[in-house]
C-alpha cells in the first residue's frame, strides 16, 4: 500500500458525496416539478372544484375538475388487488416459512421471485385478452373496457412481492415463541395462528402496505385493460400519450393527479416503514 | 474483479458507438390518429424507396402535430381539422410558415355493436340530443335517444378531446367546438374506440372510416340522416362512394397535412411529400381512406410545387360540410 | 422444528390451503406464458427480430424497437450505475453518521418507493422540456436512470454491508487510505452483489413502459435510433402500440413482443438471481 494522498483522497471523497447528493438531486427534481405545476393549477382552478366536484373531465369545453372518481377507480383496482394478493400471499409465505421442507424451498423461493420478473405490460395484454373475456362469459354484462379484469390481475402480480415481504415477516418471529408454544402443547397449527401470525403482524402491516403501494402505483396493466379515465395511473398514461399542449390547465392535470398518486403512495410507504 | 468496472465501461461505450452512426436525413411527421394510419403506409412505402432517408410518425393528436409544427420540433403535422385561429397566431408569432395540403376524405362513422338490431340509422338531431352538454346524465338508455329502442345502457365511445375528430363532430352535431357531454370513454386512440365498441352489445361510438374499413367485421355503422335533402334523401350510410360524392353529411370532412416551409427546403422532406401527394391516393384507398378526386389532387400538388403557404379556411366554422366541391374552390 | 408429529385436520386443510395458494399464482404465471407463447409463436421468426414495423401485421417486426431499448438501457447503466454505487460506496464506506446520511437515507427510500410513471412526468418537465433534450433516448435515458438509481443504491448497500468488517480493518491497519482499503480490499469482494443490483436495476428499466409512455417515445420508427439525440422507441413501447390495434394479427405481434421481451428479462433476472446465491454461499 503507497504512502497516503491526502488530496485525491479529498477529490475522491467529495465525488463519492457529490453522488449521494445526486439521489437527493432526483427527489428534490420530483418534488419541485409536481410542486411548480400544481402551484400554477391552483392560480386557475380552485382547491374546491377539485375537491368537492365528482365528475372527472378535465380536457371538455366545459372542464370539470373533480378527482374523486379517479381516486376512486384506483382504490377499486388496489383493493381488488389486495384482496386477491393478501390470502394467496399469506399462505404462500406461511408455507414457505413454516411448511415446506428444505428441499422445496430451495427451488419454490426462486421461482416465486422470477414471477416478480414478469414485464407488467405482459400482464395488461393477459388481462385484456384472457381475463377480460373469461369475465364477460360469466358477467356478460361487463364492458370490454372495466376495473374488474385489471384489478385481479394486479392481485396475482404482487402476490410474489407480498409473499416475499410476508415470509421476511415471518422469518423474523424468533425460532423461541415457536417451540415455548409448541413446548406448551399447542398444534402446529395453533401456534401459527396464535401466536406466530400475531407475532408478526406489524411486518405483515408493512408488507401489506408495501404491496398496496405497488399495486397503486401500477401503470401497464390499467392503461391497457381499464381504458383511460379508470384510475389516476390511467389517466396520466392516456393524457400524457396525447396531446395536450405544454403550459395548459389541462397540461397540469397530469402533475395534479401525480401529485395526489405521490402523496398516497408516499403515505403508504412511510405507513410500511413504521408499523404500529 | 476491479477491472470489472473500467471493462463494463469500455462494453458500454464501445456498444454505444457502434450502434449510433452517422445521422441519416430525417423527417419527422406528427399529429392526427385519424390521419396516422395513412401516414404510416406513406413512412413505410417512401422507406422502402428511399432507404437513405428516415421517418419518424407520432401520435400526439392533431392539436398536438400542430403545436409542435408551429414550435419548429416537426416538419410535418398531420390534422384531421384545418388549423385554427389560435395554432395560426402562434406560428406566426414563431415565424413559422407552413404549406396546408389536404390529402384525403375521411368520413365520421358512428358505429355499434353487430348484435344491435334496432338501430339501423340515426337523424341528426337524435345525435346531437345524444352528445350535447345537457345530455349528461340524462340520456343514459337507448329508450332515451328514440323512443322505440329497447331501454339497455347506453354506452359511448369517442375520441379524446385532443382529437381533431372530436372538434369536427361536436361542431358538425352540437354547433360548438369542443361541446360536448363528458360521461363517455374517451381515448386520443381510435383503436381503443374500436375494441370498446365491439367489446360492448349497448356501445355506440364515432371515429375515422379508416378504423372502421379496416374493422368492418367486428362493427357495424349507422346510417346518417341530416334531414337535407340536398345531398340525398333519407339516411346515408357511410362508404367511400357516398363520402367522396358529399352524401355523407355532415360527417365528410378533408384531412390535411401541413408542411412547415423551412423543412420543404430539405430534399428529403420534400421528396417525402411529392411521394405522399403522387401515391396519396392509392395508398389512401388502400388503409380505407377516400382518395381525393383528381381536380383537387391536381391543385394540391400545384399548391405545393410552388410552396403556397397560409390557410385557405380563414373563418371558423367554414369547415363544417366542406363538400368536395368546396375544398377544389377554395384552393384555386 | 416440532416433535409433535400428529397433525390436525386443521393443519391438514391449512396445507391444502397453503399449497393452493401457492400453485394458483404459479398457475396464472403458466396461463399466461402458455397463452402468451401460443399467440405469438407463429409470428416469431428472424424477419421478426430483423425488419422494422409495418402496417401489415405480418410484416411487423421490432428490430428499431429493439435497438431503442438496448441503446437506452446502456446509457441508462452508464449514467445509473456510477452515480448509484458512488451514492453506496459514500454511505456505506465513508461512515457518515448524522443528519447529511439519514436524509440521504430516507430519501432513497422515498424515491425508490415513487410509481414508475410519474419518473416519467419530472422527465417530461425536466428533461424534455426545461433542458431542451426533446423527445430523444439522451431524456429517456436520464428519466429511466433516475428510476433505476434507488435499486443500485440499495442493492450496491447490501452487498457493501455483506463484506465482513474484519477486511476492512487489516486493509486499514496496513497503512491503505480509505479509498485504496475501498477499491482493492472492499469493492472485489461486494463485486457479485453489486452487479447482482445493476441486472436487477437494468432488467427493470427494460421493462418499463409507463415513463416511456408519458416522455413521448415515437409510434413508427422505421430504423434504429441514429444517435442520443434521435426520438426512439423501445419495446415494450411497440409491443402497447401493436396490444392497443384491435386487428387479431397484431395481438399475434404483440404476444411475439411479449415472448422476446420476457425471454430476455427471464435470462437477466435469472443470472441475478444466481450470482446472489453463489455470492450468499460463498460469504456464508
Amino acid at each position: 500500500m503507497s504512502a497516503v494522498r491526502p488530496r485525491v483522497e479529498r477529490i475522491i471523497e467529495a465525488g463519492l458525496g457529490a453522488s449521494a447528493g445526486l439521489s437527493i438531486a432526483a427527489t428534490a427534481l420530483l418534488v419541485v416539478t409536481m410542486t411548480v405545476e400544481v402551484t400554477r393549477f391552483f392560480a386557475e382552478v380552485t382547491p374546491a372544484q377539485v375537491l368537492v366536484d365528482t365528475v372527472w373531465a378535465p380536457l371538455f369545453a366545459a372542464p370539470r375538475y373533480g378527482l374523486w372518481p379517479l381516486v376512486l377507480g384506483t382504490a377499486v383496482t388496489t383493493m381488488l388487488a389486495v384482496a386477491v394478493a393478501l390470502p394467496l400471499g399469506l399462505l404462500s409465505a406461511v408455507f414457505i416459512a413454516e411448511l415446506a421442507s428444505p428441499r422445496t424451498r430451495r427451488w419454490l423461493k426462486p421461482t416465486l421471485e422470477l414471477l416478480a420478473g414478469v414485464p407488467t405490460i405482459a400482464y395488461g395484454f393477459f388481462a385484456l385478452t384472457v381475463v377480460t373475456p373469461a369475465l364477460q362469459r360469466v358477467l356478460p354484462d361487463l364492458p370490454g373496457l372495466n376495473t374488474l379484469s385489471p384489478g385481479l390481475v394486479l392481485g396475482v402480480m404482487i402476490t410474489p412481492l407480498f409473499g416475499s415481504l410476508a415470509e421476511d415477516a415471518l422469518v423474523a418471529v424468533p425460532n423461541a415463541l415457536r417451540e415455548a408454544s409448541l413446548a406448551l402443547g399447542a398444534t402446529r397449527l395453533r401456534a401459527l395462528a396464535l401466536v406466530v401470525l400475531p407475532a408478526a403482524r406489524p411486518g405483515l402491516q408493512s408488507a401489506l402496505a408495501l404491496a398496496a403501494s405497488r399495486a397503486m402505483g401500477e401503470t401497464m396493466i390499467v392503461a391497457i385493460a381499464a381504458g383511460p379515465s379508470a384510475t389516476m395511473t390511467a389517466y396520466i398514461a392516456q393524457v400524457g400519450l396525447g396531446d395536450v399542449p405544454a403550459g395548459t390547465v389541462a397540461f397540469r392535470t397530469l402533475f395534479v393527479v401525480g401529485a395526489a398518486l405521490f402523496a398516497l403512495t408516499l403515505g403508504l410507504n412511510q405507513l410500511a416503514r413504521r408499523p404500529r | 474483479m476491479s477491472r470489472l468496472v473500467p471493462l463494463a465501461l469500455a462494453l458500454t461505450g464501445a456498444l454505444s458507438a457502434c450502434l449510433s452512426r452517422p445521422a441519416k436525413p430525417r423527417v419527422q411527421v406528427d399529429g392526427s390518429s385519424t390521419v396516422y394510419p395513412i401516414a404510416e403506409a406513406v413512412a413505410e412505402e417512401f422507406q422502402r424507396a428511399h432507404p437513405e432517408a428516415r421517418v419518424t410518425v407520432g401520435v400526439s393528436g392533431t392539436g398536438g402535430g400542430l403545436k409542435r409544427l408551429c414550435a419548429a420540433e416537426v416538419d410535418i403535422a398531420t390534422a384531421s381539422r384545418p388549423i385554427d385561429v389560435s395554432e395560426r397566431a402562434a406560428c406566426a408569432a414563431r415565424g413559422v410558415d407552413f404549406i396546408e395540403l389536404p390529402v384525403a376524405y375521411d368520413g365520421l362513422v358512428v358505429a355499434v355493436h353487430p348484435s344491435n338490431t334496432w338501430a339501423d340509422s340515426i337523424t341528426l338531431a337524435e345525435l346531437r340530443a345524444l352528445w350535447a352538454p345537457e345530455a349528461q346524465g340524462r340520456v343514459v338508455r337507448w329508450s332515451d335517444v328514440r323512443p322505440g329502442w329497447p331501454d339497455r345502457r347506453l354506452s359511448l365511445f369517442g375520441p379524446g378531446v385532443g382529437s381533431g375528430t372530436y372538434d369536427y363532430f361536436t361542431q358538425a352535431v352540437v354547433g360548438r367546438a369542443r361541446s360536448s357531454r363528458s360521461d363517455f370513454g374517451a381515448s386520443e386512440d381510435d383503436n381503443a374506440l374500436v375494441s370498446g365498441v365491439a367489446g360492448d352489445p349497448n356501445a355506440l361510438g364515432f371515429f375515422g372510416y379508416a378504423y372502421f374499413e379496416s374493422n368492418r367485421a367486428r362493427l357495424k355503422a349507422l346510417a346518417v340522416d341530416d334531414g337535407d335533402p340536398r345531398n340525398g334523401p333519407g339516411a346515408v350510410a357511410p362508404s367511400r362512394e357516398s363520402i367522396s360524392r358529399g352524401l355523407y353529411q355532415p360527417l365528410a370532412r378533408p384531412v390535411f397535412i401541413y408542411v412547415a416551409r423551412a423543412s420543404a427546403v430539405r430534399p428529403e422532406v420534400a421528396a417525402l411529400v411529392d411521394f405522399w401527394l403522387f401515391h396519396g391516393a392509392a395508398l389512401a384507398a388502400e388503409v380505407g381512406e377516400v382518395p381525393l378526386p383528381e381536380v383537387v389532387s391536381v391543385r394540391v400538388a400545384d399548391r405545393f410545387a410552388r410552396r403556397v403557404t397560409g390557410s385557405a379556411f380563414a373563418r371558423p366554422g367554414a369547415q363544417v360540410g366542406l363538400s368536395v366541391e368546396a375544398l377544389a374552390e377554395a384552393l384555386r | 422444528m416440532s416433535a409433535r408429529a400428529s397433525s390436525s385436520r386443521g393443519e391438514r386443510v391449512l396445507r391444502a390451503a397453503c399449497l393452493v395458494a401457492v400453485a394458483a399464482p404459479l398457475f396464472a404465471l403458466t396461463a399466461l406464458i402458455v397463452g402468451v407463447v401460443a399467440q405469438g409463436a407463429p409470428h416469431l421468426d428472424l424477419d421478426f427480430l430483423l425488419s422494422g414495423p409495418s402496417r401489415f401485421a405480418d410484416r411487423a417486426g421490432l428490430y428499431p424497437a429493439a435497438i431503442g431499448s438496448l441503446m437506452l438501457i446502456g446509457l441508462t447503466a452508464a449514467l445509473a450505475v456510477p452515480v448509484g454505487v458512488g451514492a453506496a460506496i459514500y454511505l456505506q464506506e465513508y461512515g457518515v453518521q448524522g443528519r447529511w446520511a439519514r436524509l440521504v437515507e430516507a430519501n432513497i427510500a422515498t424515491l425508490a418507493g415513487v410509481p414508475s410513471v410519474l419518473y416519467g412526468l419530472v422527465g417530461l418537465e425536466v428533461f424534455v422540456r426545461a433542458l431542451g433534450l426533446g423527445r430523444s433516448l439522451a431524456a429517456g435515458a436520464l428519466t429511466l436512470a433516475m428510476l433505476a438509481l434507488p435499486i443500485v443504491i440499495i442493492a450496491a448497500r447490501e452487498a457493501l454491508r455483506a463484506v465482513p468488517h474484519e477486511l476492512r480493518e487489516a486493509g486499514l491497519a496496513l497503512g491503505a487510505t480509505r479509498w485504496q482499503m475501498v477499491w482493492q480490499v472492499v469493492l472485489p469482494v461486494a463485486a457479485p452483489g453489486i452487479l447482482t443490483g445493476i441486472i436487477l436495476a437494468t432488467s427493470r428499466a427494460l421493462g418499463e413502459a409507463a415513463p416511456l409512455l408519458v416522455l413521448g417515445a415515437v409510434v413508427f420508427a422505421s430504423d434504429p435510433p441514429a444517435g442520443w439525440s434521435s426520438p426512439f422507441t423501445a419495446l415494450p413501447l411497440q409491443v402497447f402500440q401493436w396490444a392497443s390495434r384491435p386487428q387479431e394479427a397484431f395481438a399475434q405481434a404483440a404476444a411475439a413482443g411479449i415472448v422476446v421481451l420476457m425471454v430476455t428479462l427471464l435470462l437477466l433476472n435469472a443470472t441475478a438471481i444466481a450470482l446472489r446465491d453463489r455470492a450468499r454461499r460463498r460469504g456464508a
